[in-house]
């Protein structure tokens, strides 16, 4: 145990040391460090940022999909409705159709109806007259009880 | 293994104990140990050299394993300085720390070497009849620390307190400010700074060089046959297992002294 020189020049390299470490080793580390811890803090960050722009997104698009739903009942339903309205509309079209054919054709059968009276009158009068002829054919005459009964076929 | 033709327990134990010593001037005081001095210099500059590569490419992205390695225990380090220290103590105080725990770490570290074999390779290889290979056993280099680190906890005491608060606080602290005290104050203090760097050397040297010892010891019995051998053998794996943790022990227990006396510094009472 003797105290020489040695300790002094043990100092010297001690205080080289010290001086080394804080100028070159120490701050480059540190520095290393913190910029880590940062860039870990932000990567953090971001995904937090990340989950919670995922859940807003998640919940608009459950709106756009529940409105979206809302939109096609609607449309459905007023399809459905026009449907109806159209099947009304034609029913009352049809309607009104069948209604003048029905016309049309009962107006015709009554002309029908009408010609074959007048024809059917017509032979009548012919077949009376004729008749009338053959009975009266000699007392009676004949351009006299023709005015006559032409008088009584107007009537008929 | 030593020089000597007939070897004794007592001149073994006097050779391994024996510095590479080199006298610069007159008396005993211009001494140099240039055992101690060389083998502490290179671990310094191998170490940090090491350190500085290792750092000089550090990046703040995903780390290399030697990056991540020197981070923990940087890590480690820092931690154990924010808890004393309440200071900016990335200016100072934890690269000291870090360059104390790693210098003594290694130096302390040399006493894993197995000193005959060591001795040998220095005798046969390098032709130095004496040579000692742990730097911490050395009551020159553990001086040197810790009177470092009492130098630096003065100037810091006077930096932060200012002389007159230094001053001051010599004399006015821990007993009150009362003039009667001042003498007791004074001699508290005195015993406090002397006690400081001798305790906080002492520890550090004894148990390095009483580690040494113990191997020269178990080295001294390997030699009187084959019982001793094996028997030594055994201890004195146990005890380099053990010396495992005093190794890192002791200069973890030197760091935290450093912290603490310069923290200490730092607060007024």
């Amino acid at each position: 145990m003797n105290i020489n020189l040695t300790l002094l020049a043990q100092a010297v390299s001690f205080a080289i040391l010290i001086w080394f470490t804080v100028k070159f080793v120490w701050p480059p580390l540190l520095r290393a460090i913190e910029n880590r811890q940062k860039q870990i803090a932000d990567g953090l960050a971001a995904g937090e940022r990340g989950r919670e722009e995922l859940a807003q997104a998640s919940e608009r698009a459950s709106t756009e999909l529940t409105s979206a739903r809302e939109k096609a009942t609607g449309i459905i339903a007023q399809a459905e409705q026009r449907a109806a309205e159209i099947i009304e509309e034609a029913k009352g079209v049809a309607k009104v159709e069948g209604d003048r054919i029905l016309t049309g054709a009962r107006a015709e059968i009554d002309q029908e109806v009408n010609r074959a009276k007048e024809g059917l009158r017509q032979q009548v009068s012919l077949l009376a007259v004729a008749g009338a002829e053959k009975i009266l054919r000699r007392e009676i005459d004949a351009r006299a009880h023709g005015d006559m009964l032409a008088t009584i076929a107007n009537e008929l | 293994m030593a020089s000597e033709t007939t070897l004794t327990p007592s001149s073994y134990i006097e050779h391994h104990l024996g510095f590479n010593t080199s006298s610069v001037g007159e008396g005993g005081f211009w001494v140099l140990h240039v055992d101690t001095l060389i083998m502490s210099v290179l671990l310094g500059v191998v170490v940090f050299g090491f350190l500085w590569w290792a750092v000089r490419g550090a990046t703040s992205g995903v780390p290399t394993k030697r990056q991540a390695a020197i981070e923990l225990l940087m890590g480690f380090i820092d931690n154990q300085v924010k808890s004393i220290f309440h200071g900016d103590r990335h200016v100072f105080l934890a690269p000291t720390a870090f360059t104390v725990f790693v210098w003594v770490l290694f130096m302390n570290a040399m006493d894993f070497l197995p000193v005959d074999i060591m001795a040998w390779i220095y005798e046969h290889v390098f032709h130095l009849s004496h040579w000692r290979s742990v730097p911490t056993s050395d009551v020159n280099a553990t001086f040197a620390l810790a009177l470092s680190v009492w130098l630096l906890m003065i100037f810091f005491s006077i930096k932060v307190k200012g002389l007159g608060g230094w001053v001051h606080e010599l004399f006015c602290a821990p007993f009150g400010s009362n003039p009667l005290v001042w003498p007791a104050n004074f001699l508290f203090n005195v015993i406090e700074y002397v006690s400081k760097p001798l305790s906080h050397s002492l520890r550090l040297f004894g148990n390095m060089y009483a580690g040494e010892i113990i191997f020269l010891l178990l080295g001294m019995w390997a030699a009187t046959g084959l019982t001793g051998t094996i028997a030594s053998a055994i201890l004195g794996a146990g005890w380099g297992i053990f010396h495992i943790l005093i190794v890192v022990l002791q200069a973890f227990i030197f760091m935290m002294l450093t912290v603490v006396y310069i923290a200490m510094a730092h607060e007024s009472h």
